[in-house]
């Protein structure tokens, strides 16, 4: 039973990195006011770039993040001017950013020969005399780099978003642009620079699906987490550490499916596949329940709408 | 020299003129007011002024200089600051952080240390009390308002805006407001009040400027000028007498008592509304706009339900709680101001738009099959008595009709079965002259044929013209009733007048 718990946690951090910067990413995005439904299509664009970039030039993973950030960010491009320089429904751009991505990753793919084709990937770094702390050795200091990486990334967001000056006007732009504007910070600007920073944080979840667990490119490989993450982004209103909580939640019951065959236990292996779905059908319907007067304002007011100045009428 | 001159300003919206060659010239040390009635231009001037507004024209002198004012940090940096009416403000944030946006220079966490001393220094000077750590959407309207009236202090400015700042408060809050503003006054700031409140004017200001239909008509000493002379500055001397038969008054048929009614946000926007309308007569609604006008007509029209009070239906009783299927079927029509909105479905055809009155009656076929021949014939019909003008045929999609023409498609449908009550509300928003007297000569049609109409408009000439009694409304209640012929200055200083 010990066993079986430890195996199932040293898996978690795993699991639930993807869910978390693919959260984070979009909490960057929508704290600026927009309405980000294109994560799952950022994830595939930033796993196939980072795999991609590891079989062109080897095994460098910091190299093929970066390649797979920037990817996602690339992407981004054409979901910003849809989104804030056309005001196109951002609904609609978003779910198009899905599609294009997932016809896009196919192709490249394919035409390059990468997919199912395996790469080096990321090693377990155990952390020195800390990996052999027991239980929680295992558990937290025998695991990948981004797993590290990953607390100081939620810090560094966290702190940009709630103690810098760059931070309360991205939050501005999202709650009153018209205020923000009026205080002479250009919504334009701030909002394309929340649209490609989100999106090259969940390229970066991306890129961990490929290079660091899979170890190779697959077809559609994200396989919904991105939906999953846009679901995060509501239950965790819009607070990084919050989503940070809920990715370990979702990364707990999905680490736990390939335990529960391996233990062998006669569970449908359907029922286990859909369970994330239905947790996150559950968290929707909790987060629509609960909204008491102290969080009405975490939700940017802001969301999903286009800014126009001058609008009279 | 003086602080803030403009001269020549002339601005319009899609053909509308909102400004035609306005001046205004400002001093520092004084509280300049800036007086008109609802659409007379005093915001769009002051909107010019703080840069939100290009001018099509005009020249903009600030402290002596010909200055370009392209965007509200243009006139941050000249020291104009603006209070709107709807606060500029991020709902979320603490006071702190809201003016923090609006003027923090370098670096986070010495900048909000800097604010934070600067706003404590700034209200001390004026007595403001501020609750800097909540965030100011659960603040008071008050409240808010003095943050935004901090964040403009802070910023430096010198020449103050405050558009209709004592429209949303108590009398006590008002009064300790404009004693806060002569005291910036006094502290060497210019100020404008943006307002339409006469008393405030003649307590408060050193100068008032008039304006009326986007030109300043005067600039004068407030206080050599009775309040009757201002009202007359306001609303203009002569009218055009127009010649309507008498009305022949009948039975009362809708008698409201105590109606009051909540907007959206929990604000009992409508207070104590009571009044009777009768069979055959035009009951006017005056007032400033926002006094409760368009709760009443959306509690007429079903769309609202009362939060007190009765409304009664001659031989019907008590209808305040029906929707508004159920008014439709008591004869109570609607001809509501936003009619894009409330009235029609710009993407559907005219016809549709026309034959949706029918579905209950099944005058266009029933649930499960609609008689398109006899709808559109119906709406052909309707369109030539109606003279709506720019219908290429029964299929065209109604919102490429002109304002004008889409107002006699309402008012084609509405009285297409003999309506009991018509409920109207600004009925010749948006149209031209034309336009405007087919509209009220159908108004005038329904009443001589028995209807009772109750004209809700914020156009004060349009109810002089049509209306056969007069209500004046001021904060939610009819505050003043009368028989015409009416005096118009009695009712312009009625519908400024709170006290």
């Amino acid at each position: 039973m010990v066993d079986f718990f430890i195996n199932w946690a040293a898996n978690v951090p795993a699991f639930a990195v993807p869910f978390a910067l693919a959260a984070l990413g979009l909490i960057v995005t929508e704290k600026s006011g927009v309405l980000s439904l294109g994560a799952e299509g950022y994830l595939l664009m930033g796993a196939l770039a980072a795999a991609g970039a590891s079989v062109v030039i080897g095994d460098h993973s910091l190299v093929a993040f970066a390649v797979g950030a920037l990817a996602a960010a690339a992407l981004s491009l054409v979901f910003a001017l849809m989104a804030v320089t056309l005001r196109a429904n951002q609904v609609v751009a978003g779910l198009v950013m899905v599609f294009l991505a997932q016809g896009l990753t196919g192709l490249i793919g394919t035409q390059q020969g990468w997919t199912n084709r395996p790469i080096a990937g990321l090693d377990r770094i155990p952390l020195g005399p800390l990996a052999d702390i027991p239980v929680l050795g295992p558990i937290l200091f025998r695991q990948d780099m981004l797993v590290y990486l990953t607390l100081p990334i939620f810090f560094a967001v966290a702190y940009l978003l709630s103690h810098t000056m760059v931070g309360l006007r991205l939050r501005a732009v999202g709650d009153a642009p018209e205020a923000a504007d009026a205080a002479g910070t250009s919504v334009t600007i701030y909002r394309y620079g929340a649209i490609i920073a989100g999106a090259a944080i969940v390229g970066l979840a991306g890129a961990y699906l490929s290079v660091g667990v899979a170890k190779m490119w697959v077809e559609g490989m994200s396989g919904g987490r991105g939906w999953i993450a846009v679901a995060l982004v509501i239950f965790a209103r819009w607070q990084p550490w919050r989503a940070l909580a809920g990715a370990v939640l979702f990364g707990g019951i999905e680490a736990l499916i390939p335990r529960v065959a391996a233990v062998g236990l006669q569970v449908p292996q359907y029922f286990m596949l859909m369970a994330p779905y239905i947790v996150t059908l559950a968290v929707m319907v909790y987060a629509n329940l609960n909204k008491s007067t102290e969080r009405r304002f975490d939700e940017p007011r802001g969301l999903g709408q286009p800014y126009l100045r001058e609008e009279r009428r | 020299m003086m602080a803030m001159e403009l001269s020549g300003v002339s601005k319009s919206f899609d053909g509308f003129h909102a400004l035609s060659a306005a001046s205004l010239t400002v001093a520092a040390g004084e509280v300049h007011a800036l007086l008109g009635e609802n659409g007379a231009g005093k915001s769009s001037l002051m909107n010019v002024a703080a840069g939100l507004y290009q001018p099509d024209e005009g020249r903009i002198c600030i402290e002596g200089r010909d200055v370009l004012i392209d965007g509200p940090i243009a006139a941050k940096r000249l020291g104009i600051g603006m209070v709107h009416q709807h606060y500029k403000l991020v709902k979320a944030f603490s006071a702190l952080e809201n003016v923090l946006l609006a003027c923090g220079k370098g670096r986070y966490g010495k900048s909000i240390a800097d604010v934070e001393a600067s706003i404590r220094r700034q209200s001390a000077a004026i007595g403001f009390e501020v609750d800097l750590k909540r965030p100011v959407g659960a603040l008071s309207v008050a409240e808010q308002q003095r943050v935004e009236i901090l964040k403009v202090l802070v910023e430096g400015a010198r020449i103050l805006i405050l558009d209709e700042p004592s429209a949303v408060l108590t009398d006590k809050e008002a009064e300790a407001l404009l004693g806060v503003i002569r005291q910036l006054a006094a502290r060497g700031a210019a100020v404008v009040l943006v307002t339409h409140k006469l008393a405030e004017v003649q307590r408060f200001a050193d100068r008032v400027t008039v304006m009326r239909g986007g030109r300043t008509v005067a600039s004068v000493d407030p206080k050599s000028r009775s309040i009757a002379d201002l009202t007359a500055l306001i609303v203009g001397e002569v009218q055009t007498e127009v010649r309507k038969p008498a009305a022949a008054p009948g039975a009362p048929i809708l008698k409201l008592t105590g109606v009051a009614g909540l907007r959206a946000d929990g604000h009992r926007a409508l207070a104590d509304a009571s009044f009777e309308l009768r069979r055959g007569e035009i009951y006017g609604i005056a007032g400033v706009g926002g006094n409760g006008q368009s709760e009443l007509a959306e509690i007429l029209m079903g769309v609202l339900r009362p939060a007190a009070g009765s409304i009664e239906f001659d031989g019907v009783g008590e209808i305040g709680g029906d929707g508004a299927r159920r008014r439709r079927e008591l004869g109570v029509v609607s001809i509501p101001a936003d009619r894009q909105a409330y009235a029609l479905a710009g993407d559907l055809s005219v016809t549709d738009n026309y034959a949706v009155h029918g579905i209950r009656s099944h005058r266009f076929g029933g649930w499960a099959r609609v008689d398109g021949r006899t709808a559109q014939a119906a709406t052909a019909a309707a369109v030539a008595a109606f003279e709506v003008n720019g219908v290429q045929g029964p299929r065209q999609k109604t919102a490429l009709l002109s304002g004008g023409n889409a107002q006699k498609l309402v008012i084609a449908r509405e009285f297409a079965t003999q309506p009991q009550v018509v409920v109207v509300h600004s009925p010749s928003r948006g149209l031209d002259v034309r336009a405007t007297a087919a509209v009220h000569r159908r108004l005038c049609d329904a009443r001589d044929n028995g209807a009772a109409v109750l004209l809700i408009s914020e156009d004060l000439d349009e109810i002089l013209l049509l209306a056969d009694r007069i209500g004046v409304m001021s904060r939610g209640r009819i505050v003043r009733e009368f028989a015409a012929p009416v005096d118009r200055q009695a009712v312009g200083m009625a519908m400024v007048h709170h006290d």
